[in-house]
């Protein structure tokens, strides 16, 4: 039950990002998600889309740094406190997040939480023990 | 068993040496003294004869010739002999300033292809061989040099010269290429053309390379023989002195390069106060030619920083080796009162698991405080989707550098392949200081 991520290094220069979106634009590639982590001199763009192996080989043959990495997608209700119910669980099941970003699906019902934990699958164990959806790729893409 | 080109004088008891250095340099100040003007003035200057070389500890009686007394005398004010026995000439690229230009005869031709012939035999390179040439031809010594050597030993020269590196690829692949020279930041440009290709280097025929013109680390070595699947040497040399073929790695031996002494006599010294220090100090090189005709020099300051190991090599030369040239008196940058060569940055980037050997030190100055900058590209073998794993991979090669060089830096993480490639000699600093 993991999402495969892509992730690419950047240099803090201007349009980096603009360049990215329109390559995967010109082959169809949708993104799902993102988000941008950054420090002074460099960031770390991270997406979830439809389809990883392209996605990949095609920033490569641009010459960028990508790396895919397993991360885990649940599924909560968007309605208030609905982050705050999972990070509740997240605490007393002592997991530990390296990062999060979170996007709303076209419905507008549910909001979809993208974690990276340090122990992948204690968390996908206690998520699951506790009663919430952890969405597949293809559920993810299907969206 | 070792190859030789010339057993009797590679393999020559060093009093026998001696003494053919010594007649060698006793004719040279002497001819010197009388054809070029500007040593008989300088050597005037100093109160010091040709007669007075006696012994070759006397060499030190003699005036240091440095680049500026090339450049004083451009283009032709050295040369030896009248123009019309000179035969070729090169030049330096003179980057800062008026080129050096030095002359041969057609004697002098012979000499140098008869030792870089000794250079690419000490390299194991036979008659059998097919020799990219990736030197560049052309005013630069070591395209040419390297050709006629190549010629010399019998050999078959693939003058391909620098550049057009994927057309290079196919004719490595197609010609069979069995040994390589080039300078070490293009055999890596070759390597990561290579690479990007899908060419794998094991499914050709390359054997050694001879690597030179440049300095780089043991790290650096390593890394261009497991990326070609070769045994990497060093050559050296330099156009004042000759071009390549001025001293040469040997396949047998650990270290050093075994210099070519019955016609390039070493000495070591102090570069701050021109002192010759004994022997197995490190110093600055110099070299005083015995056997030029068109361009003599006498102990002209490479500024190139290295050793003489005296020690009987596993090769069976007896000739002196110098070790490899770490960096050089004027690439030698000053961070806030600490010598920095770039060739220690390089010995720690080569020596951190994953790190790409492209990289670029750029220093500058913020008020009154030097910067130093060490960009490094970020490769997919070091790459993370963590912030922290990122920093904390900058922040080691920081410690490290700052223990190997006790100065303090700043690692910038940059893209693959922003760091410009080497099409000769990598540019591996960018000091934007007005100083």
């Amino acid at each position: 039950m993991r999402v495969e991520q892509i992730a690419v290094f950047l240099e803090n220069k201007s349009g980096r990002l603009a360049e990215i979106t329109a390559t995967l634009a010109s082959e169809n590639i949708n993104i799902r998600a993102l988000s941008v982590a950054d420090t002074a001199d460099f960031g770390i763009l991270r997406l979830i889309v439809d389809n990883v192996e392209k996605a990949k080989s095609i920033l490569k043959e641009n010459g960028f740094t990508v790396g895919i990495t397993n991360v885990i997608a649940v599924e909560v209700v968007d309605k208030t406190g609905g982050l705050a119910g999972v990070l509740k669980t997240i605490e007393e099941e002592q997991l530990n997040v390296e990062y999060m970003y979170a996007f709303v699906n076209k419905s507008g019902e549910n909001a979809v939480l993208i974690f990276r934990f340090d122990d992948m699958d204690k968390a996908i164990e206690a998520l699951q023990r506790t009663g919430y959806t952890i969405l597949s790729s293809e559920q993810i893409c299907a969206l | 068993m070792t190859l030789y080109w010339e057993e009797e004088v590679e393999t020559l008891p060093r009093v026998g040496l001696e003494s053919i250095q010594l007649t060698r340099l006793k004719r040279l100040v002497a001819r010197m003294y009388k054809d070029v003007v500007p040593y008989r003035e300088k050597m005037d200057a100093a109160g010091v004869k040709p007669e007075d070389i006696q012994s070759l500890a006397d060499l030190t009686k003699l005036p240091f010739t440095v680049k500026e007394d090339l450049r004083d005398n451009y283009p032709f004010g050295l040369f030896a002999v009248p123009m019309d026995e000179i035969v070729r000439v090169h030049a330096s690229s003179g980057t800062t300033g008026k080129p050096t230009v030095v002359g041969y005869t057609k004697k002098d031709l012979k000499t140098w292809s008869g030792l870089m012939a000794r250079a690419l035999t000490c390299a194991g390179a036979t008659s059998k061989d097919m020799i990219h040439n990736a030197y560049g031809y052309g005013l630069f010594t070591g395209g040419l040099g390297a050709h006629y050597g190549i010629e010399r030993l019998g050999a078959t020269v693939i003058p391909v010269s620098g550049g057009n590196t994927k057309r290079q690829i196919t004719i490595m692949q197609d010609f069979e290429s069995s040994v390589l020279l080039a300078t070490p930041s293009y055999a890596l440009n070759l390597a990561e053309t290579m690479e990007a290709q899908g060419v794998d280097p094991k499914s050709l025929s390359l054997r050694v390379g001879v690597f030179g013109a440049e300095p780089w680390s043991e790290n650096m070595r390593d890394e261009v023989e497991r990326k070609l699947n070769i045994k990497a040497v060093d050559i050296y040399g330099l156009s004042e002195v000759m071009g390549p073929g001025v001293s040469m790695q040997c396949l047998e031996g650990t270290t050093g390069m075994h210099i070519f002494e019955d016609h390039f006599l070493p000495e070591i010294i102090d570069p701050d106060t021109g002192e010759v220090l004994p022997p197995g100090e490190k110093g600055e090189l110099v070299f005083t030619t015995l056997t030029k005709e068109a361009f003599p020099i006498i102990r002209y300051r490479t500024k190139d920083i290295s050793r003489l190991i005296y020690d009987t090599c596993e090769c069976g030369r007896t000739l002196v080796r110098m070790e490899k040239v770490t960096g050089r008196t004027d690439d030698m940058l000053i961070i806030r009162g600490v010598n920095v060569f770039p060739s220690q940055v390089e010995h720690v980037l080569m020596g951190t698991e994953g790190v790409e050997p492209h990289y670029q030190i750029v220093v500058n100055r913020v008020g009154n405080m030097d910067t130093m900058d060490v960009e490094v590209e970020v490769s997919e073998d070091i790459f993370s989707d963590e912030i922290k794993v990122l920093e904390s991979l900058s922040n080691r090669i920081q410690a490290d550098i700052k223990d190997m060089l006790g100065v303090t830096c700043k690692v910038k993480l940059v893209e693959p392949k922003t760091i410009q490639r080497s099409e000769g000699k990598a540019q591996r600093v960018i000091d934007n200081r007005k100083l």
